[in-house]
This record gives structure tokens, sequence and C-alpha cells, in this order.
């Protein structure tokens, strides 16, 4: 039967939903309102203890470096840039495009990773902070620090999509898979603004 | 609808061969087939039994507290394992019953009744049940270690969960354990709000939604978006144990009021992930057996909307006694008179739906309207403590326990237990006897009744809660004789109940289809329901679907034959593969997480000997988890065809055929 029964539109297979958005984004979506709650909770941690330091607390900006920062946060921005150009290469069937995008994309999300083990060794071993001598540490490492394993999961999503893309089974078809994985990554970039400002740009004010 | 339809249906092209671990299991039956199966009716199963072993477990722990407190000066436990019991009890009936119950009728019903196939990530359906399970083995481990069971209480306030005052990793299991439960709670959450947004079949347009599914849409909203706040707090406390951070760390300038705030804005919406999928059962059962539609349905259904988004911002009514201020305080104390509001119009909306209706007391219905009474003094206590000053009174009495039970046992607990009753003839083929149905219902009714009035009593007289033995000079002896004794009264019902489901399950008299003769979609099944669920999508042209589908057979089995038609041409019926990799991704969390909780305290001058095989294990587990998500990935979620007779017995499937399984 297979082949009498492949040879017409199959549309069953990706069912137009009843609200015709995809399944797959509908679910990023409901994670990213649940990812909102996540980081609403951490960042309200720091905000609140930020208010009640103990006595003989290290000042935040002692401690900052906001030049290396701001550097960070701009090759950040700068790679949800080259995301939203790997999902509009994959849309039009642009293989070659969305490799270079994603790996430029990879390659940005690591530098700011590396800006970030930089810092937190500099705070660590220059600055003296450490995750348990003071609430500004633990509250500022946590935070930022969970963020980052958010920025190398979705490093290593990237790679893994960058690699499963020379199976030749990555096709226009599923540039849903690489839109979702965009969404995400626009999502963590986006959250780093907020923390940007409530945990450095706030402490200049 | 037919501008949706994607464009790119290609024809099949021949796929490049998978490798061998991609291999794709197609065993329905057996070990492998329960461990592989995505068919959300099976994992409703998995649900249901589960919860209904912890229901049990979770009672005799409850027996245990009530037997230590029968007459005074007991020494049936000791304190600590008193600790032990009423923490675990608590932990176990919220998050391995009545959560997971929801959960089975989530899975089995709501796809059922928008006419889906199956949940739109059927894979993700399986994983959510395994890091329930897995996350229940957890919580549960500490009964058979040195540690002990973990004791301090279900919401586990710091300071008293830090490592300071628990040392013991009886905390870490209970942390570890409540976060898998997060994890899997949150991904059946994602899962079932896709699936009533995404997956309803033609016609059925939100409105048209059985009050059901739209309880389980709220309440996957409140999961998703409430669940989060436990998972922050749970990480701060585990960072706390593990590495000596300062989040409840006093003298290092943390506040433990924080923890607080963070579990109960949790904490809060969680009651009502526990109450609105029972307004959901109730809303269902209340029709079929008043004969009559459901009274006011729009205000239900928004009533419904409107609990799930104040209870966002009535959290702080469990902490009047923190000292919060005045604004503060006041504000809540508002918030949590005005979400009283929509639940009355729904008991009101229920009572509407009796009033002049042809009440058949069949046992489901006898379950409901003890629901009804019993939900209603259990938001009439509820209300009294909405007024901060009577609050501050009756704050951690027995008082706040006789409260709560109401709402959960009268409330959640009876509506499932008419769930059962209710959808069991769908879900296999049987119907418990009415008499053997109606005197569980008659001893639980009585049984609860009789051990949690005498609660608000011993409350006003002053009994805190969680107090391990009493003198007999307090005056609460009495109460207590007569509270013990209506608890056995209620285990003897509930045994009863499970023992009539067991004996019905394989000796119970067969029903036909559509034994209550009801309105929604999932009674124009078979049952039970065949694993395809619908041999035709149905279309749905009223609100209650089936009831006008029956009123109109004709016209629906023109569109029937049509629908069939165009099923067939396309290629049959399309149904998701089998997979091992939610389980394997599971078992590396199971592992992953126990490595996690059984690590030792590192601070700075230990850090080398940090590392160590329980590090290891931890690893370990982690790459178990990924490298099973990344394979899951990879082996895709194309799924296969089958071909139906006439009688909906399947007549080919391209599962078993080699030639077409893609190879």
């Amino acid at each position: 039967m297979s082949n009498a029964a492949a040879a017409t539109l199959d549309h069953h297979h990706d069912p137009s939903t009843s609200t015709g958005i995809p399944n797959k984004k509908l679910l990023m979506w409901a994670f990213l309102a649940s990812d909102c709650m996540f980081f609403g909770c951490l960042i309200s941690t720091h905000l609140i203890y930020r208010l009640h330091p103990p006595p003989g607390t290290l000042p935040a900006r002692e401690v900052f470096s906001i030049e290396l920062t701001s550097f960070s946060t701009f090759i950040l921005l700068m790679s949800s840039l080259m995301m939203a150009l790997a999902v509009n290469a994959i849309q039009k069937g642009n293989l070659r495009s969305m490799r270079w995008s994603i790996l430029t994309t990879i390659f940005f999300g690591l530098i700011f990773l590396g800006c970030q083990v930089y810092e937190f060794r500099n705070f660590v071993f220059e600055k003296h902070l450490t995750i348990t001598n003071s609430i500004l540490g633990t509250t500022f490492f946590t935070l930022t620090g969970t963020h980052g394993l958010h920025v190398l999961i979705g490093v290593i999503w990237l790679s893994i999509m960058l690699a499963y893309s020379f199976t030749g089974r990555l096709t226009e078809k599923d540039a849903i898979d690489v839109e979702s994985m965009g969404l995400y990554w626009h999502f963590v970039d986006i959250v780093w603004i907020v923390i940007f400002t409530a945990v450095y740009l706030l402490e200049y004010i | 609808m037919e501008a949706l339809v994607k464009t790119d249906f290609l024809p099949k092209e021949a796929a490049p061969a998978k490798p061998f671990v991609l291999w794709r299991p197609t065993v329905k039956e057996g070990l492998i087939g329960w461990l592989t199966t995505v068919d959300h009716k099976r994992v409703g199963v998995l649900y249901m039994v589960s919860a209904l072993v912890f229901l049990v477990v979770g009672g005799l722990e409850a027996l245990c507290i009530r037997l230590q407190l029968m007459v005074p000066n007991n020494t049936f436990l000791t304190s600590a394992q008193y600790n032990e019991m009423f923490t675990m009890h608590a932990t176990t009936m919220i998050f391995l019953v009545v959560m997971p119950l929801g959960s089975a009728f989530f899975n089995f019903i709501m796809p059922l009744q928008i006419g889906a196939r199956d949940v739109a990530f059927p894979r993700m359906n399986a994983f959510a049940y395994w890091i329930f399970l897995a996350g229940a083995i957890v919580l549960n481990i500490g009964w058979f270690t040195r540690d002990g069971a973990p004791d301090a209480g279900w919401f586990g306030y710091a300071p008293l969960t830090t490592r300071t005052f628990s040392p013991s990793h009886a905390i870490d299991m209970w942390v570890m354990g409540l976060q898998l439960l997060g994890v899997s709670s949150m991904i059946g959450g994602f899962n079932f709000i896709v699936t009533i947004i995404n997956m309803r079949a033609p016609g059925m347009t939100m409105m048209r939604l059985p009050v059901f599914t739209w309880m389980t849409l709220f309440t996957s909203f409140l999961v998703v978006l409430s669940f989060p706040a436990i998972t922050i707090a749970l990480i701060e406390i585990m960072m706390d144990r593990l590495f000596g951070t300062n989040f409840f760390e006093v003298s290092n300038g943390g506040m433990p009021v924080l923890w607080q705030h963070l579990f109960w804005i949790f904490g809060h919406p969680e009651v009502y992930i526990l109450i609105l999928p029972a307004m959901g059962i109730i809303s269902e059962i209340l029709p079929t057996f008043s004969r009559k539609p459901l009274f006011g349905y729009p205000i239900v259904v928004f009533s419904g909307a409107s609990i799930g988004f104040l209870g966002f911002g009535v959290w702080s009514h469990h902490m009047f006694t923190t000292g919060m201020g005045t604004t503060a305080t006041a504000a809540f104390a508002l918030m949590t008179m005005a979400i009283a509001v929509p639940t009355g119009v729904k008991i009101f909306n229920w009572i509407g739906t009796l009033w002049g209706g042809h009440i058949a007391t069949r046992t489901p219905m006898m379950f409901a309207l003890g629901f009804i009474w019993m939900f209603m003094i259990g938001g009439f206590s509820g209300i009294m403590h909405s007024a901060a000053p009577a609050d501050a009174q009756q704050h951690g009495s027995y008082f706040v326990v006789a409260h709560f039970h109401y709402v959960l046992i009268g409330g959640s607990l009876f509506a499932i237990l008419a769930g059962i009753h209710y959808w069991f003839p769908l879900m296999y083929g049987r119907k418990v006897s009415e008499f053997w149905g109606k005197l569980s219902f008659w001893l639980i009714f009585i049984g609860f009744n009789v051990t949690f009035f005498p609660m608000h009593f011993l409350g006003l007289e002053g009994m805190p809660r969680r107090t391990f033995t009493y003198d007999r000079n307090m005056g609460w002896a009495t109460g207590n004789f007569i509270a013990t004794m209506g608890t056995l009264v209620l285990g003897l019902g509930i045994l009863t109940y499970l023992s009539v489901l067991l004996y019905t399950l394989y000796k119970g008299e067969k029903t036909t289809k559509d034994p209550w003769d009801a309105r929604t979609l999932e009674w124009s099944l078979p049952n039970p329901p065949p694993e395809y669920n619908f041999q035709v999508i149905p279309t749905v042209h009223a609100r209650d679907g089936w009831w006008y589908a029956k009123q109109h057979s004709d016209l629906i089995a023109k569109e029937e034959a049509e629908h069939k038609a165009a099923d067939e041409a396309h290629g049959g019926l399309h149904m998701p593969h089998q997979s091992i990799y939610p389980f394997l991704a599971t078992c590396g969390m199971l592992i992953g997480a126990i490595g996690v909780a059984v690590m030792d305290f590192a601070n700075r001058q230990e850090w080398p000997g940090f590392w160590g095989p329980k590090v290891a294990v931890s690893m370990l587990g982690g790459a178990i988890m990924v490298g099973s998500i990344v394979l899951w990935a990879l082996e895709g979620n194309e799924g296969y065809h089958i071909h139906l007779n006439e009688d909906g017995s399947i007549k080919s499937s391209d599962q078993t055929a080699p030639a077409a399984a893609g190879h």
C-alpha cells in the first residue's frame, strides 16, 4: 500500500493545528513563560537582598567591571542577530547560510561565556567575592551562573543542530526546529538585558 | 481550516538508514510495552495505579499519626518518628496522590474529550510520568536508610531545613525529590497546554470545550507558572546545604522569610492545582446525573480562570503572623476574600445544575454531591482565615488542619473518587456494583466527618498542629479519641473502595458503550477505547458534542463516512512510535538526583575532598540523561500508519510491516 499512499498528500504528518501555530512553537512559548517566572524569582531574590546588605559588605560597584560586562552584553545581543539570520536562512532552505550563522552564534555565545568565566575568576581571586563569603556573592553568582548555564545549554543545542545539519536530514520542513531553538536563544538574551540592568547598571545610578 | 494546511507535503522519500541505537520498539505488551509506551491512556493508567498505591502509603502514615494522638501521652511513635510521619503524609498526599490522580485524568480523559488521537508530544508525556516515579522513589528512599525520611514539614521552612538544624541527608532527598516532581509536573503542563490549544477536533471551539478540559488547561497554566518559584527556592536551599551559600544564613545577611515567600508563591497556586481538576470532574458528573446541561457554562469557565488568576495574589495569607506590615496584610486579606467569590459562583452553578433535574443517585453522583457539601464546609472555614486578626488566632492550630482536610479530602479526593467511578466503565468496560460503591461512599463520608469535624473544636481549644503528644489536662483527649475512631472508619472506607475497584476490574458487571448516557465526546468511544481513540476524528457541532451527535445520528454518520474516506486517502491513521528514551533519560535523572542528594557538604578548605565517587555518580546520571535526550531528538517523531476494518480492529499497520518501516 505504501507507494500508492505515499504519492498522496499526507497532511496529518504535520497536522494543521487548531490555531495554525505549530505545536513546537507553542511548547517553546509555554516553556519560556515558565522560565520567566524562574528568572523572576532569582532576580527578585537578588533585588531584595541588595536592599539589606549586612555590615561590612563590599560595595558592588567596587567589584564589578562594567566595561567588560558591557562588551559581553553587546556580543550576546549580536549573537541574537546571527540567530535570527540562521532562522531566516533555513526557512528559505539555504543550509549553507544557516550553518555559517549558527557557527557565528555559537562563537559569540562562547565569547560571552569566556567573559563570564574570566569575570568569575577575577571576582573570586582578585576581589575576594565568593559565593560563600557574602550575600552579594551568593545572589550574584547564583543568578549570573544560572544564566550562564542557560547560555551553555543553548550553545550545546546549537552545536548539535549544526552537526545534525551535515547528516542531510535537516531541510526546509524542519525550520520550526531551528526556530524554536532561536526563540530559546533570544529569550536567554532578553533575560540577560534584565539581569544586566538589575544587577550591574542599578549599582551605577 | 483548509487555508492552514501546509503546502510542503512532499511524497515520502526513502529515509536514510538509521543507526542501530535509534531502534524503535514495536512491542505493545509486557514490560517493554509499558516501559516504551507513549499512549496517553496507558500513561494515564500508570499515573492512576501509582497514585493509588501512594494513597495507601500516605493513608497508613495518617493512621500512624492518629494512633499516636488517640490517647494523651501516647508512646506509639517517638517525636522524631512523628515528624517523619506528618512530613511524609503531607508530601505524599499532595505530590504523589492528588496531583498524579489529576494527571491520570488529564492524560486519559482530556484528549478523548477534545477528539484527539493523542497528546501533542506523546514521548514527553511518558517522560513526565517516569520522572514522577523517580521523584516518588527519591522522596521515599529515606525510610530505608539510616538518615530516615524527611522530617521538616511539607513546606520545609528555612532555617529548619538548613544544614545547621537538619544535618542529615533526609532533607537533601526531600529537596531532590520535590525538584524531580516539579520537573515532571511542568513537562506534563506544557504538553496539556499545547494539546488543548492545538489538537482540538474540527468544530471544537474553546467555548465548546468540556469544563474538565478547561480546568485541565487552567491547572496546567498554574503548574507551569507556579512551579518555577519552588524550583528556585529548592535550588537556593540546595546551594545553602551543598556549597555553603547564604540565602537563608542569618549570620551572613540571609533572610529565612524569603523561603516562606517563594514557597507560598508556589504553594498557594498549588492549592488550586489540587482543586481545579476536582471542580472539572464535578462539572462533568453533575449534568450527566441531573439529566441537564451544566448551568451557566461560561460563568463556570470564567470563574475557573479568575480563581487561577487571583490564586497568584493571595500567597501571603499563609504568613499573616510573620509581621509583614499592615498594608500588605490588609491587601492579602482582601484578595483572599475576593477569591472566595468565583468559588462561590461555581457552587451556585452546580446547585443550579441540580435544580429541577432528574437526579440519579448513582455512586459517582453520591461522591459528587458529597463534594459540594464538604467542599463548602472547607470553604467556610477558609474564608474565616482570610480575616487576618482571626487567622492570627487560628494559625498553626488544628482548626487549620480541619480546614485543609475538608478542602483536600472533602474537595479534591471526593471528586477524584467520583471521577474514578464515573470513568471506570470507559476505561475498563466494567461497572462497580451500586451496593458496594455506595457502601464505600458512606463509610468514607462518615469516617471523614468523624475524623475532621472535631478538629475544628480542638483547634479553637488551642491544640497546635504537629504536636506529637499532649497532656490529659489540656482537655483535648475526647476530641482526639473521636477523631482517631473516625480515621479507622475512613481507612475501612478507602479499603472497601479500593478492593471493590480491584474486584470490578476482573469480575465486575460488563457495561455497554456510554453507560451513563453522557454528553461529552469520550463516551462516543467503545470501552475500553482502542489505542487510536477515534476511528474517525469527530466533527463537533455543539457544546455537549456527543449529546448532539446522539440526537443527530444521520448527519454524524454521513460526516463520518466522508472523513473516513479522506483519512484512508491520506494513508491511514497516523500513530506515534513508541520510545525507550523517556525511560532511559529518567533513569539518568534518578541516578543524578540521588548522587546530588547524598553529596557531602563542601566548603572552600575541603574542595579537593569534594570530588569523589558521589560527584562521579551524579555526573554519570547527568550524562545518561543528556545522552538519552539527544538520541530521543535524533530518533524523530515520524510515527507510522494503521488501517482499520469496519469494526474498528486493526487491518494492517506499517509499523510491523518491514518493507514500509523506513529502512
